[in-house]
């Protein structure tokens, strides 16, 4: 579950009003709203990469508002997918399971398992230079997918695909919310996308976020 | 006699041509031109060395045990202290890449001093900061008499005169590495379960290896011309502080120009090898 209780963000000059909002566990919301109001600000706080001068953020019930990124578990894909230049496809992967130490046979089988889901297995060995879009966001997505996050922060995962690559990557994400039940919050300018993969739909304006009825207009 | 429409065509193309060829004719010619000049400046300053010595001079002056010293102290002071500048270097050039604090512009500024003091400034305050007594305790007097291992006038000043202007140069590499870095790889790093220190060295310290190869050639080039400040503190004594650079001087100061000139093609020699090398191995120049 994802809960914001009055949170508050400021950087420079721009100030994200106080933003309340409550995500069940499971549940899959889209989060609309015009261009620099704040969608993006938003996620980078709820997983830690921002300082909330206000407020509180919950996850699954426990404040997580001081905690360091890697303590939340929160897996995120960044609309820049931010891959890391120097890894091999399963070397992005296996990252998170790596950090947490866990054993070779673990981490063999869920690079394995994920890359079976993702359609990646023929890729394992690449370096991320040279992967089409598609192919860079489905790494994106294994990684942040790895570790078994509680909750999955998606920041315009479509909006730079082509509409066939669009459409795999939207049948992917469907996959993936059914097979995994993560919570996700995920941030769109697409209706299409909120209608079909979205269980609720929050729009977030000037005053503050509102949840609207599907599909966000 | 009217104009075949053909001929009127091409005269038209010459007229829309010929104005911006001969404008980039000028651009080329006053750009290149005004290149040329320091390019054939550096190849003239060479060639002139290269004409006033002869290879039978150039062996007998490099035969000189006092010279062999002195290049097995060069390339051994250059290493440490690119090593040494690139070690500081890397870190320092993050921390004011990645991160706004109270007082980073003095630092961003300290970090220049080096570059812009004249050389013989900093040679003179290492000595004064080795041997200014801090209440009652100096730092030249403690190496010597605590860990037996005195600095000025031994190599390890020189290496410290090499490394107090070479570093400046790795710290500025550095910063420019890491600013041309995207840090979103790192934020997201840490949103996979990694700390900043993990972050760094498992995702900004790999992209930057090429950052950190050109910080270590110029940092071993800038201590190979190194010369004022191991003047002052590390002095010029034969087989004990003589590098490369004070050799030249020292064969000057007792007329003897041959070998001053062959040690200085050594030392050319030498920048041209370490460059050549470390710019085809970091920076990709093969491909």
């Amino acid at each position: 579950m994802i809960e914001l209780r009055n949170v508050s963000v400021k950087s420079g000059s721009f100030v994200l009003p106080r933003i309340s909002l409550q995500i069940e566990s499971g549940e899959y919301a889209v989060l609309m709203g015009t261009t620099g109001r704040g969608k993006t600000t938003l996620l980078e706080s709820i997983c830690g990469l921002r300082r909330v001068a206000e407020g509180q953020i919950l996850i699954h019930g426990r404040d997580v508002t001081r905690w360091s990124p890697g303590d939340r578990e929160i897996g995120y894909v960044p609309q820049d997918l931010a891959l890391f230049p120097t890894l091999t496809v399963r070397e992005h992967l296996e990252f998170a399971m790596r950090i947490r130490k866990m054993s070779a046979a673990v981490i063999a089988a869920r690079t394995q398992e994920l890359s079976s889901v993702l359609g990646i297995g023929h890729l394992l060995t690449r370096s991320i230079t040279g992967l089409s879009g598609g192919e860079s966001q489905r790494v994106a997505l294994g990684r942040a997918l790895s570790f078994r996050p509680s909750v999955l922060l998606l920041d315009e995962p479509l909006s730079a695909l082509d509409e066939t690559t669009r459409h795999e990557m939207h049948e992917l994400l469907r996959r993936v919310k059914q097979s995994t039940g993560v919570t996700t919050l995920h941030v769109t300018h697409s209706v299409a996308e909120s209608e079909s993969l979205a269980d609720r739909c929050f729009w977030l304006a000037e005053e503050g976020i509102q949840e609207r009825p599907l599909a966000c207009r | 006699m009217l104009n075949q429409p053909s001929t009127i065509a091409t005269q038209n193309a010459s007229k829309l041509w010929n104005p911006r060829r001969r404008s980039d004719a000028l651009f080329f010619l006053l750009m290149g031109g005004l290149s040329a000049c320091f390019i054939l400046l550096i190849v003239l300053l060479l060639a002139a060395d290269v004409m006033f010595t002869s290879p039978r001079e150039f062996y007998r002056a490099l035969a000189k045990p006092e010279i062999r010293a002195a290049l097995r102290l060069t390339l051994l002071s250059c290493t440490v202290a690119a090593i040494l500048s690139v070690w500081v270097g890397t870190p320092l050039g993050y921390l004011l890449s990645r991160y706004s604090f109270p007082g980073r512009w003095i630092i961003d500024t300290l970090v220049d001093i080096p570059i812009v003091l004249p050389p013989l400034v900093l040679g003179l305050s290492l000595l004064i900061l080795f041997h200014q007594p801090f209440f009652g305790w100096q730092i030249e007097g403690w190496f010597r008499d605590s860990l037996g291992f005195p600095i000025a006038f031994r190599w390890p000043a020189v290496v410290l005169a090499q490394f107090s202007v070479a570093c400046a140069f790795s710290v500025r590499t550095m910063r420019v590495t890491f600013d041309q870095m995207n840090p979103r790889a790192e934020e997201v790093a840490r949103t996979l379960g990694c700390t900043r220190g993990q972050a760094f060295w498992q995702i900004a310290l790999p992209q930057s290896r090429r950052g950190i190869v050109t910080a270590f050639t110029i940092a071993w080039a800038r201590a190979l011309g190194e010369f004022g400040p191991i003047l002052v503190f590390a002095g010029t004594t034969r087989m004990r502080t003589e590098v490369l650079s004070t050799s030249v001087y020292l064969e000057l100061s007792i007329g003897n120009l041959d070998a001053a000139v062959a040690v200085s093609l050594l030392m050319v020699m030498l920048a041209v090898v370490v460059l050549l090398v470390l710019r085809v191995l970091g920076t990709g120049l093969t491909s």
